[in-house]
Protein backbone atom coordinates (compact mmCIF):
# COMPACT_ATOMS: atom_id res chain seq x y z
CA UNK A 1 0.00 0.00 0.00
CA UNK A 2 2.61 2.45 -1.08
CA UNK A 3 0.26 4.54 -3.24
CA UNK A 4 -1.43 7.60 -1.81
CA UNK A 5 -4.89 6.77 -0.57
CA UNK A 6 -7.73 8.65 -2.28
CA UNK A 7 -10.10 8.99 0.67
CA UNK A 8 -12.61 11.07 -1.32
CA UNK A 9 -13.08 8.30 -3.86
CA UNK A 10 -13.37 5.73 -1.10
CA UNK A 11 -15.97 7.85 0.67
CA UNK A 12 -17.95 8.29 -2.54
CA UNK A 13 -17.93 4.51 -2.81
CA UNK A 14 -19.31 4.08 0.71
CA UNK A 15 -16.04 3.38 2.53
CA UNK A 16 -16.10 5.60 5.61
CA UNK A 17 -12.76 6.23 7.25
CA UNK A 18 -12.71 5.11 10.87
CA UNK A 19 -10.73 6.62 13.75
CA UNK A 20 -8.60 3.47 13.67
CA UNK A 21 -5.83 3.73 11.09
CA UNK A 22 -6.46 1.79 7.89
CA UNK A 23 -9.97 0.72 8.92
CA UNK A 24 -13.18 1.63 7.11
CA UNK A 25 -16.84 1.28 7.87
CA UNK A 26 -18.41 0.05 4.64
CA UNK A 27 -21.81 1.52 3.92
CA UNK A 28 -24.13 -0.65 1.83
CA UNK A 29 -26.66 0.52 -0.71
CA UNK A 30 -30.10 0.23 0.82
CA UNK A 31 -33.61 1.45 0.03
CA UNK A 32 -36.29 1.99 2.63
CA UNK A 33 -34.53 -0.33 5.10
CA UNK A 34 -35.69 -3.32 3.07
CA UNK A 35 -33.45 -6.38 2.88
CA UNK A 36 -34.22 -10.02 2.18
CA UNK A 37 -33.29 -12.56 4.83
CA UNK A 38 -30.67 -13.84 2.37
CA UNK A 39 -29.20 -10.32 2.19
CA UNK A 40 -28.98 -10.21 5.98
CA UNK A 41 -27.25 -13.62 6.14
CA UNK A 42 -24.82 -12.56 3.39
CA UNK A 43 -24.07 -9.28 5.16
CA UNK A 44 -23.35 -11.26 8.33
CA UNK A 45 -21.01 -13.61 6.45
CA UNK A 46 -19.13 -10.69 4.88
CA UNK A 47 -18.86 -8.93 8.26
CA UNK A 48 -17.30 -12.10 9.68
CA UNK A 49 -14.92 -12.42 6.72
CA UNK A 50 -13.77 -8.80 6.39
CA UNK A 51 -14.81 -6.91 9.52
CA UNK A 52 -14.87 -7.70 13.24
CA UNK A 53 -18.13 -9.63 13.14
CA UNK A 54 -20.37 -6.64 13.89
CA UNK A 55 -22.87 -4.78 11.72
CA UNK A 56 -24.21 -1.29 12.34
CA UNK A 57 -27.74 -0.20 11.46
CA UNK A 58 -27.47 3.54 10.84
CA UNK A 59 -29.85 6.32 11.83
CA UNK A 60 -31.22 6.47 8.27
CA UNK A 61 -31.91 2.77 7.65
CA UNK A 62 -28.48 2.12 6.24
CA UNK A 63 -26.26 -0.85 7.02
CA UNK A 64 -22.52 -0.53 7.62
CA UNK A 65 -19.87 -3.17 8.09
CA UNK A 66 -17.15 -1.62 10.28
CA UNK A 67 -13.46 -2.56 10.61
CA UNK A 68 -12.90 -3.35 6.93
CA UNK A 69 -9.21 -3.11 5.91
CA UNK A 70 -8.09 -0.88 3.06
CA UNK A 71 -6.37 -3.75 1.25
CA UNK A 72 -9.65 -5.68 1.20
CA UNK A 73 -11.61 -2.95 -0.59
CA UNK A 74 -11.59 -4.65 -4.00
CA UNK A 75 -12.26 -8.17 -2.77
CA UNK A 76 -15.13 -7.11 -0.49
CA UNK A 77 -16.69 -5.24 -3.42
CA UNK A 78 -16.44 -8.40 -5.51
CA UNK A 79 -17.89 -10.55 -2.71
CA UNK A 80 -20.80 -8.15 -2.29
CA UNK A 81 -21.49 -8.14 -6.04
CA UNK A 82 -21.58 -11.94 -6.06
CA UNK A 83 -24.54 -11.90 -3.66
CA UNK A 84 -26.34 -8.96 -5.27
CA UNK A 85 -25.24 -6.29 -2.79
CA UNK A 86 -23.22 -3.15 -3.42
CA UNK A 87 -21.57 -0.34 -1.46
CA UNK A 88 -23.58 2.80 -0.76
CA UNK A 89 -22.54 6.44 -1.09
CA UNK A 90 -21.56 9.30 1.16
CA UNK A 91 -20.56 12.92 0.47
CA UNK A 92 -22.30 15.57 -1.67
CA UNK A 93 -24.85 13.47 -3.50
CA UNK A 94 -28.28 11.88 -3.14
CA UNK A 95 -28.16 9.60 -0.11
CA UNK A 96 -30.04 6.54 1.07
CA UNK A 97 -33.76 6.89 0.39
CA UNK A 98 -35.62 6.09 3.59
CA UNK A 99 -39.16 4.75 3.88
CA UNK A 100 -41.54 3.17 6.37
CA UNK A 101 -43.12 -0.20 5.59
CA UNK A 102 -46.01 1.46 3.76
CA UNK A 103 -49.31 0.11 2.54
CA UNK A 104 -48.15 -3.43 1.79
CA UNK A 105 -47.77 -4.00 5.56
CA UNK A 106 -49.08 -1.11 7.66
CA UNK A 107 -52.83 -0.63 8.19
CA UNK A 108 -52.34 3.15 8.58
CA UNK A 109 -50.42 3.77 5.34
CA UNK A 110 -52.03 5.68 2.49
CA UNK A 111 -49.32 4.91 -0.11
CA UNK A 112 -46.88 2.18 -1.12
CA UNK A 113 -43.80 3.91 0.30
CA UNK A 114 -41.41 1.10 -0.58
CA UNK A 115 -42.36 1.26 -4.25
CA UNK A 116 -41.96 5.05 -4.32
CA UNK A 117 -38.63 4.78 -2.48
CA UNK A 118 -37.31 2.26 -5.03
CA UNK A 119 -38.34 4.56 -7.89
CA UNK A 120 -36.65 7.57 -6.26
CA UNK A 121 -33.57 5.45 -5.65
CA UNK A 122 -33.42 4.40 -9.31
CA UNK A 123 -33.88 7.98 -10.44
CA UNK A 124 -31.54 9.86 -8.11
CA UNK A 125 -29.36 7.68 -5.86
CA UNK A 126 -25.74 8.82 -5.89
CA UNK A 127 -26.48 11.85 -8.12
CA UNK A 128 -23.73 14.46 -7.72
CA UNK A 129 -25.06 17.67 -6.15
CA UNK A 130 -23.64 20.71 -4.30
CA UNK A 131 -24.20 18.97 -0.95
CA UNK A 132 -25.86 15.92 0.54
CA UNK A 133 -29.49 15.44 -0.46
CA UNK A 134 -31.97 13.27 1.43
CA UNK A 135 -35.31 11.83 0.46
CA UNK A 136 -37.67 10.23 2.97
CA UNK A 137 -41.03 8.60 2.29
CA UNK A 138 -43.60 8.11 5.03
CA UNK A 139 -46.90 6.34 4.51
CA UNK A 140 -49.28 8.52 6.50
CA UNK A 141 -49.59 11.57 8.69
CA UNK A 142 -48.44 9.61 11.76
CA UNK A 143 -45.11 10.37 10.09
CA UNK A 144 -43.03 7.51 11.53
CA UNK A 145 -40.41 8.27 8.88
CA UNK A 146 -40.21 12.01 9.77
CA UNK A 147 -40.69 13.41 6.25
CA UNK A 148 -39.96 17.05 7.19
CA UNK A 149 -36.39 16.32 8.25
CA UNK A 150 -35.44 15.52 4.66
CA UNK A 151 -34.47 17.83 1.79
CA UNK A 152 -37.52 16.40 0.06
CA UNK A 153 -40.05 14.60 2.24
CA UNK A 154 -42.95 12.62 0.81
CA UNK A 155 -45.94 11.84 3.01
CA UNK A 156 -48.83 9.59 2.09
CA UNK A 157 -52.15 11.37 2.13
CA UNK A 158 -55.69 10.33 1.28
CA UNK A 159 -58.27 12.52 -0.40
CA UNK A 160 -61.75 11.67 0.83
CA UNK A 161 -65.35 12.13 -0.32
CA UNK A 162 -68.31 11.01 1.77
CA UNK A 163 -70.61 8.29 0.39
CA UNK A 164 -74.12 8.59 1.73
CA UNK A 165 -75.35 5.09 0.95
CA UNK A 166 -73.17 2.89 3.18
CA UNK A 167 -73.01 5.49 6.00
CA UNK A 168 -74.72 4.54 9.27
CA UNK A 169 -74.29 8.04 10.74
CA UNK A 170 -72.24 6.68 13.63
CA UNK A 171 -70.11 9.83 13.88
CA UNK A 172 -66.77 8.03 14.30
CA UNK A 173 -65.28 10.13 11.48
CA UNK A 174 -66.28 13.29 13.34
CA UNK A 175 -64.34 12.15 16.42
CA UNK A 176 -61.47 10.77 14.31
CA UNK A 177 -60.75 14.09 12.58
CA UNK A 178 -57.99 16.01 14.34
CA UNK A 179 -58.70 19.17 12.35
CA UNK A 180 -62.39 19.29 13.36
CA UNK A 181 -63.14 19.42 9.63
CA UNK A 182 -66.08 16.98 9.74
CA UNK A 183 -69.58 17.70 10.99
CA UNK A 184 -72.69 15.55 11.11
CA UNK A 185 -75.94 17.35 10.38
CA UNK A 186 -79.13 16.67 12.35
CA UNK A 187 -80.38 14.34 9.62
CA UNK A 188 -77.20 12.24 9.83
CA UNK A 189 -75.42 13.59 6.76
CA UNK A 190 -71.67 14.24 6.81
CA UNK A 191 -70.17 17.57 5.76
CA UNK A 192 -66.44 18.02 5.19
CA UNK A 193 -64.73 21.40 5.45
CA UNK A 194 -62.10 20.84 2.75
CA UNK A 195 -60.29 24.08 3.63
CA UNK A 196 -59.45 22.56 7.02
CA UNK A 197 -58.96 18.96 5.76
CA UNK A 198 -55.30 17.87 5.59
CA UNK A 199 -56.12 14.64 3.69
CA UNK A 200 -54.68 12.51 6.50
CA UNK A 201 -57.27 9.78 5.92
CA UNK A 202 -58.09 9.11 9.60
CA UNK A 203 -61.83 9.48 8.91
CA UNK A 204 -61.94 6.75 6.28
CA UNK A 205 -59.64 4.47 8.29
CA UNK A 206 -61.89 4.62 11.35
CA UNK A 207 -65.07 4.21 9.30
CA UNK A 208 -66.75 0.84 10.05
CA UNK A 209 -68.76 0.79 6.81
CA UNK A 210 -66.34 2.07 4.10
CA UNK A 211 -68.51 5.13 3.54
CA UNK A 212 -65.75 7.14 1.88
CA UNK A 213 -64.40 7.38 -1.64
CA UNK A 214 -60.64 7.58 -1.27
CA UNK A 215 -57.74 8.57 -3.47
CA UNK A 216 -54.09 8.30 -2.37
CA UNK A 217 -51.97 11.44 -2.69
CA UNK A 218 -48.44 12.63 -1.93
CA UNK A 219 -47.83 15.60 0.36
CA UNK A 220 -44.35 17.05 -0.21
CA UNK A 221 -42.11 19.13 2.04
CA UNK A 222 -38.93 20.89 0.95
CA UNK A 223 -35.74 22.06 2.61
CA UNK A 224 -35.67 20.04 5.81
CA UNK A 225 -32.51 19.03 7.66
CA UNK A 226 -31.89 17.58 11.09
CA UNK A 227 -28.17 17.83 11.70
CA UNK A 228 -26.26 20.54 13.52
CA UNK A 229 -28.95 22.99 12.37
CA UNK A 230 -32.58 21.94 12.53
CA UNK A 231 -34.86 23.11 9.74
CA UNK A 232 -38.34 21.72 9.20
CA UNK A 233 -39.23 21.11 5.56
CA UNK A 234 -42.24 23.10 4.34
CA UNK A 235 -45.11 22.47 1.98
CA UNK A 236 -45.83 24.79 -0.95
CA UNK A 237 -48.24 22.84 -3.17
CA UNK A 238 -51.42 20.79 -2.56
CA UNK A 239 -51.14 16.99 -2.21
CA UNK A 240 -50.12 15.42 -5.55
CA UNK A 241 -52.52 12.89 -7.07
CA UNK A 242 -50.32 10.90 -9.45
CA UNK A 243 -46.77 9.58 -9.81
CA UNK A 244 -46.06 11.45 -13.02
CA UNK A 245 -46.62 14.79 -11.29
CA UNK A 246 -44.72 13.58 -8.24
CA UNK A 247 -41.56 12.93 -10.22
CA UNK A 248 -41.96 16.10 -12.25
CA UNK A 249 -41.97 18.01 -8.94
CA UNK A 250 -39.03 16.09 -7.42
CA UNK A 251 -37.06 16.63 -10.67
CA UNK A 252 -37.76 20.37 -10.35
CA UNK A 253 -36.66 20.44 -6.68
CA UNK A 254 -33.42 18.55 -7.35
CA UNK A 255 -32.73 20.65 -10.47
CA UNK A 256 -33.27 23.92 -8.63
CA UNK A 257 -30.95 22.78 -5.84
CA UNK A 258 -28.28 21.79 -8.35
CA UNK A 259 -28.45 25.19 -10.08
CA UNK A 260 -28.71 27.47 -7.04
CA UNK A 261 -27.01 25.91 -4.00
CA UNK A 262 -23.47 26.79 -3.04
CA UNK A 263 -21.01 23.99 -2.51
CA UNK A 264 -21.59 22.49 0.93
CA UNK A 265 -24.98 24.17 1.36
CA UNK A 266 -28.11 22.14 2.10
CA UNK A 267 -31.42 22.99 0.49
CA UNK A 268 -32.83 24.54 3.67
CA UNK A 269 -29.82 26.83 4.03
CA UNK A 270 -30.02 27.73 0.34
CA UNK A 271 -33.67 28.71 0.70
CA UNK A 272 -32.86 30.76 3.81
CA UNK A 273 -30.16 32.60 1.83
CA UNK A 274 -32.01 33.32 -1.42
CA UNK A 275 -35.62 33.18 -0.23
CA UNK A 276 -38.34 30.69 -1.07
CA UNK A 277 -40.39 32.66 -3.63
CA UNK A 278 -38.61 31.71 -6.84
CA UNK A 279 -38.14 28.12 -5.65
CA UNK A 280 -41.82 27.76 -4.78
CA UNK A 281 -42.83 29.22 -8.14
CA UNK A 282 -40.62 26.61 -9.85
CA UNK A 283 -42.27 23.85 -7.82
CA UNK A 284 -45.77 25.17 -8.54
CA UNK A 285 -45.00 25.26 -12.26
CA UNK A 286 -43.86 21.65 -12.18
CA UNK A 287 -46.97 20.74 -10.18
CA UNK A 288 -49.23 22.34 -12.79
CA UNK A 289 -47.29 20.58 -15.56
CA UNK B 1 -81.52 2.07 23.03
CA UNK B 2 -81.44 1.00 19.44
CA UNK B 3 -84.07 -1.42 18.30
CA UNK B 4 -81.94 -4.49 17.77
CA UNK B 5 -82.39 -8.09 18.80
CA UNK B 6 -79.16 -8.31 20.79
CA UNK B 7 -77.81 -11.83 21.33
CA UNK B 8 -75.05 -10.86 23.74
CA UNK B 9 -73.39 -7.82 25.35
CA UNK B 10 -69.78 -7.14 26.17
CA UNK B 11 -68.18 -4.27 28.10
CA UNK B 12 -64.68 -3.37 26.89
CA UNK B 13 -64.29 -0.14 28.86
CA UNK B 14 -62.29 -2.01 31.54
CA UNK B 15 -59.46 -3.12 29.22
CA UNK B 16 -56.93 -1.45 26.91
CA UNK B 17 -55.75 -2.10 23.35
CA UNK B 18 -55.29 -4.77 22.06
CA UNK B 19 -57.48 -6.57 24.63
CA UNK B 20 -60.43 -4.35 23.66
CA UNK B 21 -60.67 -6.04 20.29
CA UNK B 22 -59.71 -9.48 21.64
CA UNK B 23 -62.64 -9.35 24.07
CA UNK B 24 -64.97 -8.28 21.26
CA UNK B 25 -63.64 -11.01 18.99
CA UNK B 26 -64.10 -13.73 21.61
CA UNK B 27 -67.69 -12.60 22.23
CA UNK B 28 -68.38 -12.67 18.47
CA UNK B 29 -66.95 -16.18 18.20
CA UNK B 30 -69.71 -17.44 20.50
CA UNK B 31 -72.40 -16.15 18.15
CA UNK B 32 -73.88 -17.52 14.93
CA UNK B 33 -73.70 -15.61 11.67
CA UNK B 34 -76.13 -12.69 11.64
CA UNK B 35 -76.56 -12.54 15.44
CA UNK B 36 -75.94 -9.16 17.01
CA UNK B 37 -73.40 -8.24 19.69
CA UNK B 38 -73.73 -5.05 21.69
CA UNK B 39 -70.33 -3.62 22.67
CA UNK B 40 -69.94 -0.96 25.37
CA UNK B 41 -66.76 0.96 24.51
CA UNK B 42 -64.96 4.17 25.37
CA UNK B 43 -64.29 7.06 23.02
CA UNK B 44 -60.74 7.72 21.80
CA UNK B 45 -58.54 4.83 20.76
CA UNK B 46 -61.13 2.01 21.22
CA UNK B 47 -63.70 3.96 19.19
CA UNK B 48 -61.18 4.59 16.38
CA UNK B 49 -60.01 1.01 16.19
CA UNK B 50 -62.54 -1.58 17.41
CA UNK B 51 -65.35 -0.84 14.91
CA UNK B 52 -62.85 -0.74 12.06
CA UNK B 53 -61.28 -4.02 13.19
CA UNK B 54 -64.75 -5.63 13.30
CA UNK B 55 -65.31 -4.54 9.70
CA UNK B 56 -61.91 -5.85 8.64
CA UNK B 57 -62.74 -9.27 10.17
CA UNK B 58 -65.87 -9.46 8.04
CA UNK B 59 -68.49 -8.41 10.62
CA UNK B 60 -71.04 -5.71 9.93
CA UNK B 61 -71.26 -2.64 12.13
CA UNK B 62 -74.95 -1.68 12.21
CA UNK B 63 -75.00 1.33 14.47
CA UNK B 64 -73.05 3.35 17.00
CA UNK B 65 -74.77 5.32 19.72
CA UNK B 66 -73.13 8.06 21.73
CA UNK B 67 -74.07 7.66 25.39
CA UNK B 68 -72.93 11.22 26.06
CA UNK B 69 -70.67 10.15 28.94
CA UNK B 70 -67.55 9.33 26.95
CA UNK B 71 -68.83 5.86 26.06
CA UNK B 72 -70.58 4.40 23.03
CA UNK B 73 -72.76 1.38 22.24
CA UNK B 74 -71.79 -0.49 19.10
CA UNK B 75 -74.15 -2.98 17.50
CA UNK B 76 -72.32 -5.44 15.29
CA UNK B 77 -73.71 -8.37 13.33
CA UNK B 78 -71.48 -11.43 13.14
CA UNK B 79 -70.10 -12.12 9.66
CA UNK B 80 -69.46 -15.54 8.07
CA UNK B 81 -66.85 -17.77 9.74
CA UNK B 82 -63.43 -17.73 8.07
CA UNK B 83 -63.18 -21.51 8.36
CA UNK B 84 -66.46 -22.15 6.55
Amino acid sequence: MAEKVDYATLKRGGFMRQKQKNRFSLRLHSVGGAFSSDDIRNIGDIADRYGNGTVHFTARQGVEIPFVKLEDVESIRADLARVGLRPGVCGPRVRTVTACQGSTVCPSANIDTQDIARKIDERYYGMELPHKFKFGVTGCHNNCLKAEENDVGIKGSCRVKWKEDPCISCGICVTACREHAIEMTDDGKIAVDYAACTSCGRCQRACPTDAWETHPAYTLTFGGQFGSTLIKGQECIPPIDDEETLFRVTDAAVGYFKDHANKGERMGKMLARIGRDEFEETIKEAYRG
Amino acid sequence: MADFNVADKVDITDVVCPVTFVKTKIALEELDEGQILQVHLAEGEPLQNVPRSCKEEGHRVLKLENNGDGTFEMYVAKGPDDEA
